[in-house]
């Protein structure tokens, strides 16, 4: 008979260990996964998670894609692990990110054809504005009215796909496009392009403000009284507000946060490897961040870690289809799959397993 | 724009249409959330039961087959967010939304090879004399099977909590989980299979989208149904009976947009299309703006970890 015991508090070691086994676990998962749609497993989880970066062929195409995918989903999972720490499940970060590339891009927009070196920081500032009144509806539903903020957050996504549609083909469309929906290329306009920074190595401003993020996040988490709010209120809401903590303040800055960075992140894929506002811009990145935010143990430096290793099962995904024909699905199974498995192995870290009879309640 | 196309009779019989792939998997969401258990993989349950259903239908050719594997389908996929979050413990949120990105990779896997095929037809119920009334007729007989028994689930769902001992030991798991494990419930296993059948419900919602109401395969074709099915659940403050109206209310919506778009108003597409989930979101602001009601309502339990002590 197994039993469960409740551990005084979570294993640090275990809640190091298990993202490892998880991924290690995913692996064998999808490796039977592969195997049953008649691909070799082990070539597939070799071209998954090893020629993105060592493959002779194909690495040096693929390496510097490793931090252009990093990037957003670092950015995003930042700003939503804050929430998830605080117990604020912010999970429209997918909206926010298209609202975000949105309101930057238009804001550059109204400039063409200027070549003013101030365009692109009012384009960041833009974005980051446009993620955050976004985020902002949620928040304020929620303090006001005390609607939840995961129904509204993610029905937002639809509306803004919906935005995103409808200025593709209308407000932002580009007037020289022949009427092809979709707005004037932001990557060949000079004063709105985010360029990569060194050559060959995928670095944009976006990858920039993620490691950024990072740090800024982690000092905020371990040195500020605003990280000791955030961390008090997820472990014990009760004896955070025996402490002073008010959650409407904190539920506006942390949704607020997220938001600003889901924004950020859109305006520098829309000005950077997406290149323009067109219908399908939104790529679902919002929604892999969740999957990175618990990957990295809603800590900074784990996010980064799982940012980059979810980065790389994106990049391996392209691959494997290209190299095995492997259906493009089954990569995003592949995460999901990640996730149940983190979501499983937490069990070892919250709890002791004890062999032996249990004693008769 | 011609407004007049729009026939009012037809309009009502297709809101009840368009309302059941919704009142299904809300419905199912409420059981399960009234065992005190929050599952947020609606959405990945539905989109499983619709791909299970539309593959059984087309290869069988049974429509009713199809419905069949479907709520198994969905059934399964929610026995792996039961065992995650009863035995493993895991977080409900985060366990209810890895359902959900999993069941869409799922769905999308297993569609590949059935996208743009036609599902197999499903029968109308016509009622002899019932379907020949003027406008009753087409209101409300002249459905198919599901669109009844969508119903009547609702009326079974009502009157098992209200009424029998089952419905009320489940009350009693969702309300207080320590109260009813010392009273010897077993809380966990009630807790599963109140999950398995909240799956089901979904899934056969999900079928009823990709058999009847398409009726194709295409990914992601849930579209949101199940978050909104969700938010349902919340405005109905968990009662059967309002889960029905809420249902019909969003069918109702989402059947008058469409129709919009098609007489050519003069509004854009997108907004119309839209405006479902704000609809959605504005329900929900004034279900919850009246704090002390909402928290009445809400099972004590829900979404909080059982684990037993002793």
């Amino acid at each position: 008979m197994i039993r469960l015991e409740k551990r005084p508090t979570p294993s640090r070691a275990w809640a190091a260990a298990t993202p490892v086994l998880a991924v290690l676990a995913t692996m064998i998962a999808g490796g039977l996964l592969f195997a049953a749609l008649g691909k070799d497993p082990f070539a597939a989880i070799r071209i998954i998670f090893w020629d993105p970066l060592f493959h002779e062929q194909f690495a040096a195409y693929s390496r510097p894609q490793l931090l252009v995918k990093a990037g957003p989903l670092i950015l995003i999972a930042i700003g939503l692990s804050l929430g998830f720490r605080a117990g604020i499940w912010n999970i429209g970060a997918e909206g926010q990110y298209i609202m975000g590339a949105i309101c930057g891009a238009g804001a550059g927009l109204a400039f063409y054809p200027s070549e003013s070196i101030l365009i692109f920081p009012l384009m960041v500032l833009a974005g980051a504005l446009g993620g955050w009144a976004w985020a902002m509806i949620p928040a304020i539903l929620k303090t006001k009215f005390g609607a939840n903020e995961i129904l509204v957050s993610l029905m937002l996504v639809y509306v803004a796909e919906n935005v995103l549609a409808s200025v593709s083909s209308g407000l932002l469309r580009n007037p020289e496009g022949h009427g092809f929906p979709g707005s004037r290329n932001l990557q060949q306009w000079g004063a709105s392009a985010n360029p990569e920074l060194i050559a060959g190595s995928g670095m944009h401003w976006g990858v920039v403000a993620a490691f950024i993020a990072v740090i800024f996040t982690y000092v905020l988490l371990t040195r500020h009284i605003l990280g000791f709010q955030i961390r008090l209120t997820g472990e014990s809401p009760r004896a955070a507000r025996f402490a002073g903590v008010n959650p409407a303040r904190l539920i506006l800055i942390c949704l607020g946060l997220s938001g600003a960075l889901a924004g950020l992140a859109g305006l520098f894929e829309v000005t950077g490897p997406a290149g323009q506002i067109s219908i399908d811009f939104g790529s679902g990145y919002g929604f892999t961040a969740i999957i990175v935010a618990f990957l990295g143990r809603l800590h900074p430096v784990g996010i980064l870690l799982a940012g980059l290793l979810m980065a790389l099962t994106y990049i391996g995904g392209e691959l494997a289809q290209l190299m095995l024909g492997l259906p493009s699905a089954a990569i995003q199974l592949f995460q999901g799959m990640l996730l149940f498995f983190l979501l499983a192995m937490d069990v070892l870290s919250n709890f002791r397993i004890r062999l032996g009879k249990a004693e008769v309640a | 724009m011609d407004l007049s196309s729009i026939n009012p009779v037809f309009l009502i019989a297709s809101l009840m249409v368009a309302a059941t792939p919704i009142l299904l998997a809300a419905i199912g969401e409420m059981v399960v959330e009234k065992a005190g258990v929050l599952n947020l993989g609606v959405e990945g349950m539905m989109i499983t039961g619709a791909v299970c259903g539309f593959i059984i239908a087309v290869e069988t050719g049974s429509p009713a087959l199809g419905f069949v594997c479907a709520a198994l389908g969905g059934a399964v996929l929610s026995l792996l967010f039961g065992v995650l979050t009863q035995y493993l413990m895991s977080n409900q949120v985060a366990t209810g939304l890895g359902l959900t990105l999993f069941g869409l990779g799922l769905s999308a896997l297993m569609g590949q090879g059935y996208v743009g095929i036609k599902a197999p037809p499903v029968p109308r119920l016509d009622l002899p004399v019932l379907s020949d009334l003027p406008v009753v007729g087409p209101i409300l007989f002249s459905h198919d099977a599901m669109v009844y028994l969508s119903v009547a689930l609702v009326a079974a769902v009502w009157a098992v909590l209200k009424y029998s001992r089952a419905g009320l030991i489940l009350r009693a798991v969702g309300e207080n989980h320590d109260a009813a494990h010392a009273l010897g419930y077993k809380v966990i296993r009630i807790r599963l299979l109140a999950i398995m059948f909240g799956g089901a419900c979904a899934g056969l919602g999900g079928a009823y989208l990709s058999l009847i109401r398409v009726p194709q395969w295409t990914e992601g074709m849930t579209a949101g149904a199940g978050w909104i099915a969700l938010a349902i659940v919340v405005f109905a403050s968990w009662k059967a009976g309002r889960v029905l109206l809420g249902a019909y209310l969003f069918g109702g919506i989402t059947v008058l947009q469409l129709n919009l778009q098609a007489a050519g108003v003069a509004i854009p597409v997108e907004y119309l299309s839209m405006s479902p989930y704000l609809i959605t979101i504005l329900v929900l602001v004034i279900m919850s703006a009246d704090r002390s009601r909402a928290a009445l309502n809400a099972p004590g339990s829900l979404g909080r970890v059982f684990h037993a002590t002793s």
